[in-house]
């Protein structure tokens, strides 16, 4: 009666339109292909940037692989930086699987690795321990300053349903001022900002340290820290799948009232989640004091527990394929430092994030080109 | 290009309309036509491609092919604004009202104008003008939470008419709505259709769309099985075989009631809701073995909260026993334990997960106990043989165990979670809502599980907005509004008007104590 007057029907025009329509069914293969085509799309992006600031894209990403998997030293020093990163990613991995989003992973390593520098500062064992004594201790130490550091966030959040996000990012600086605290004052050596260098028995076991037996493993610096790194994530892959409490996280991960409906303990599982996630965090901090830098410094971490967020994401927090996504981040660091010390690396990273969050679209959606 | 010879253009038509879906043909070649001044009732079963046909018109979706023109001309619609211009107004199932705003603010969102003030004064009486002329019931100062679901639908309703539709789609909109509630959309849709506008109204339920309409076209899997019959004349039974496909079974058969001990009794337990309002005000209620419990009454009366508190997911004040034992522990864990299974009202968000497989969805219950658990591990071929079973005995349509719920249809979602409660062998089942939605053949198949667990010896307590659905199957019925229990009546002597008065407040000649209702909320 009213604006049946006018013809408001759009006529029919022919031009091209994007149309989303919403995926029903979700073939099993497309997130690995949208995975590897996001992270394509990034070196892509990445190297038109390298190439419009006057670089040369393919030099520079030969450079890269050759510089992280050319030779055998190389490949040794990529797992190096690898094994935090597996670490970290399986602790983001693990918590972003109940949809708890602990971004603190790098504060948990942080105290993690002052834990295990506790056990040979303070010190915590007689001197003279022996190795078989000093390093399950550190490991410990290190487990359980990293889980003191999720135990907070995961109260708050289970208790009084504070914004996890929040109470980790901020649980960073003061993990991060912590341990500035200890080296700068009680733990400096000589006044630097760094401890003393522990003594052997507080070392993890490199390979380079059979090089007296086996020549071959000469300067090979990757340590024990890789295996802990690669039992952690099949035993999370075993429990995400086959036990009754991985059961309960993908349950609720995918729907906290179906949860509660079935029974489930929410409230204890985030404290638990936040605590295991903080405790292998913490043990990456452990490996680094204790398998590479044998000293606790401030400049334990360039940002892995940061990294260790896009790791999760690629490997979509699956703990097997955190092990791969960990390895390829591992030799974008380390080759990346050959290129540029700083900028092209993390812009590489970074780029390679949005690219992977775009790709959810592809999941979603069925992405159609429509006349009309 | 009218069909029926008259002068006046149609207020609708459609022509071989064609929608597609991954994996499915939504609308197969649909014709459909709407008549200027008529109630068109579209029928058909879940999935029969209703409401993607009216999504449609409506502007939310674009055909694959077919043509559709509106009041004679063609049109193509981008989106439901184009729609709305048109003069098509959709109102869905799910309404889209702000709750802390008033019927005018509600009404008025989203328009161009007014731009800066509102001049709220003004349009409240615009909007009264506007509702009293259709007897269109609506307070344009009240806030939207304070309404109740019959009128905010009215105010869906007002939404559409401002912004001059003439053509009203109205997806199910019975579905939310007490037996007197839905008289008055009846007359407020005669009134409508006398004023010149047309209404296309879909639904399921044979009894409405016989009472409402002029004309009906039902559809079955994507097409057109009755083309705009007329309402006079057709019976039930003519509809249904339209729409199933086949002859449809009246109701389900029972056996003598034979109640046995008490197995839930409730005494004057009181509960909150979500928003800490008192929802549950003084519940006493006994079940017994063997008994089916109906508790009828209109959405948001402490239906919700009753079946909550019984299955240990809201906390409660008062007595609860199950089995003879004090329901203490108040844990949804604690309720497993003692056989109370729990089919819910969300099927979606609560009684399933959906990204998860069906193996996975009908463990929720079992993981924690032998077979399917081997202490801290779940035995997955246990749980896989498990799944199997069960899909077959529930008959569960999917490819397979490891298809996810999400990709489930409401009826076979809805065997599962009945499959994964009743095989909880449990001594106590509430059913919330355990049809809506559903299709003909899907309802008959859940009435006759819950009436097996009948059989079995369990306690029921089935909780529906469908009257029908409550005096078919439960042995006593009990009426719930406002948080009280308002009467017990054994299910032979109940009578559908007095129940309609109480569940609507009113005590219908009973001599029945009433609490006050609470202040600041009007009683419908």
């Amino acid at each position: 009666m009213t604006a049946a007057g006018s013809p408001q029907g759009v006529a029919a025009r022919s031009r091209r339109t994007v149309q989303l329509e919403r995926r029903l069914d979700v073939p099993r293969w497309l997130p690995y292909l949208a995975t590897l085509g996001a992270v394509a799309f990034a070196l892509l992006v990445s190297a038109m940037i390298l190439a419009a600031v006057g670089g040369d894209p393919i030099r520079s990403y030969l450079h890269i692989v050759d510089s992280a998997f050319g030779d055998i030293g190389v490949i040794s020093d990529t797992m190096v930086k690898a094994t935090p990163l597996i670490l970290t990613g399986l602790a983001c991995a693990l918590a972003f699987r109940m949809r708890l989003w602990n971004i603190g992973a790098e504060g948990q390593l942080l105290m993690g690795a002052w834990g295990a520098s506790a056990v040979v500062l303070v010190p915590l064992l007689p001197p003279g321990a022996p190795a078989l004594v000093v390093i399950p201790a550190m490991t410990l130490a290190g487990f359980a300053a990293g889980a003191l550091w999720g135990f907070i966030p995961g109260l708050l959040k289970a208790r009084l349903a504070m914004n996890e996000i929040i109470a980790t990012l901020m649980l960073n600086y003061v993990a991060a001022l912590w341990i500035a605290f200890w080296v700068f004052g009680p733990w400096s050596e000589g006044g630097f900002q760094l401890t003393a260098q522990f003594p052997r028995e507080a070392w993890l076991p490199r390979l380079t340290d059979l090089a007296a037996q086996v020549p071959a493993l000469g300067g090979l610096t990757v340590h024990l820290g890789l295996a802990f790194a690669l039992v952690a994530a099949v035993a999370l892959w075993f429990i995400l799948r086959r036990s009754r409490w991985g059961y309960e996280i993908r349950l609720t991960g995918d729907s906290p009232p179906a949860a509660r409906y079935a029974g489930i303990d929410i409230a204890r599982n985030t404290i638990a989640i936040f605590m295991i996630s903080g405790g292998l965090a913490g043990l990456a901090g452990m490996a680094e004091v204790s398998g590479v830098v044998h000293r606790l410094q401030q400049a334990i971490s360039p940002g892995y527990g940061f990294t260790a967020i896009i790791v999760a994401y690629i490997a979509r927090f699956n703990p097997l394929g955190v092990i791969v996504a960990a390895i390829l981040f591992g030799a974008l660091i380390l080759a990346g430092r050959e290129i540029q010390p700083a900028g092209v690396p993390g812009m590489i990273q970074g780029i390679v994030l949005f690219s992977l969050i775009a790709s959810e679209v592809v999941l979603r959606y069925r992405i159609r080109l429509v006349r009309g | 290009m009218t069909s029926d010879g008259s002068t006046a253009p149609l207020a609708i038509e459609l022509r071989g309309i064609v929608k597609r879906f991954p994996g499915v043909v939504a609308n197969d070649g649909v014709d459909f036509d709407l008549r200027p001044g008529e109630v068109h009732a579209l029928l058909g079963e879940n999935g029969a491609g209703k409401s993607t046909l009216m999504n449609i018109v409506a502007g939310l979706y674009r055909p694959d092919e077919g043509e559709m023109r509106v009041d004679g001309r063609p049109v193509r619609f981008r989106s439901p604004r184009d729609a709305i211009a048109a003069g098509l107004g959709m109102i869905h199932q799910h309404f889209a009202l702000v709750p802390s705003q008033t019927v005018t603010e509600n009404v008025l969102l989203g328009l161009d104008r007014p731009r800066f003030l509102l001049g709220l004064a003004k349009h409240d009486e615009e909007m009264a003008a506007l509702a009293a002329g259709l007897g269109l019931k609506v307070d344009p100062r009240a806030k939207v939470w304070q309404l109740s679901v019959g009128e905010q639908q009215r105010v869906e309703v007002l939404k559409m008419l401002y912004r001059g539709a003439h053509v009203l789609i109205m997806d199910e909109p019975t579905a939310v709505l007490a037996p007197q509630e839905v008289d008055e959309l009846f007359r407020t849709l005669r009134a409508m259709t006398a004023s010149g506008r047309s209404i296309v109204f879909i639904s399921h339920k044979l009894a409405e769309v016989l009472a409402i309409a002029d004309r009906i076209t039902v559809m079955r899997r994507g097409r057109v099985t009755a083309s705009g019959i007329a309402a006079a004349g057709t019976s039930k039974g003519d509809l249904a075989r339209l729409m199933v496909g086949r002859e449809v079974l009246g109701s389900v058969e029972r056996t003598m009631f034979r109640p046995g001990a008490v197995v839930l009794s409730m005494r004057d337990v009181h509960a909150e809701n979500d928003k800490g309002l008192p929802a549950l005000r003084g519940v006493s209620l006994d079940v017994r073995a063997g008994e089916i419990l109906g508790i009828a009454g209109v959405a948001g009366n402490g239906q919700s909260e009753l079946a909550q508190v019984v299955t240990g997911l809201r906390p409660f004040l008062g007595r609860i026993e199950i089995a003879g034992d004090v329901a203490e522990r108040r844990s949804a864990r604690d309720a497993i334990r003692r056989g109370v299974a729990h089919v819910p009202e969300d099927r979606t968000g609560v009684g399933s997960a959906p990204n998860l497989s069906i193996t996975d969805n009908l463990i929720m219950k079992a993981y924690r106990e032998a077979p399917i658990a081997h202490g801290w591990v779940i035995d997955v071929s246990a749980a896989r043989r498990m799944a199997e079973s069960l899909k077959d005995e529930y008959s569960i349509a999917a490819p397979s165990i490891d298809t996810l719920a999400r990709l489930l249809s409401g009826g076979n979602l809805q065997r599962l979670i009945l499959a994964r409660e009743i095989e909880s062998k449990p001594s106590l089942l509430v059913a919330v809502q355990p049809t809506r939605g559903l299709d003909v053949g899907a309802i008959e198949a859940v009435h006759r599980l819950l009436m097996a667990r009948r059989e079995a010896g369990a306690a029921t307590i089935l909780i529906s907005e469908d009257l029908d659905e409550i005096l078919g199957l439960s042995d006593r019925v009990a009426v719930i509004y406002e948080g009280l229990i308002l009467g017990t009546f054994d299910v032979a002597e109940a009578d559908v008007q007095e129940l309609g008065l109480l569940m609507t407040g009113g005590t219908g000649g009973l001599p029945l104590e009433v609490a006050p209702i609470l202040p600041g909320v009007p009683g419908a």
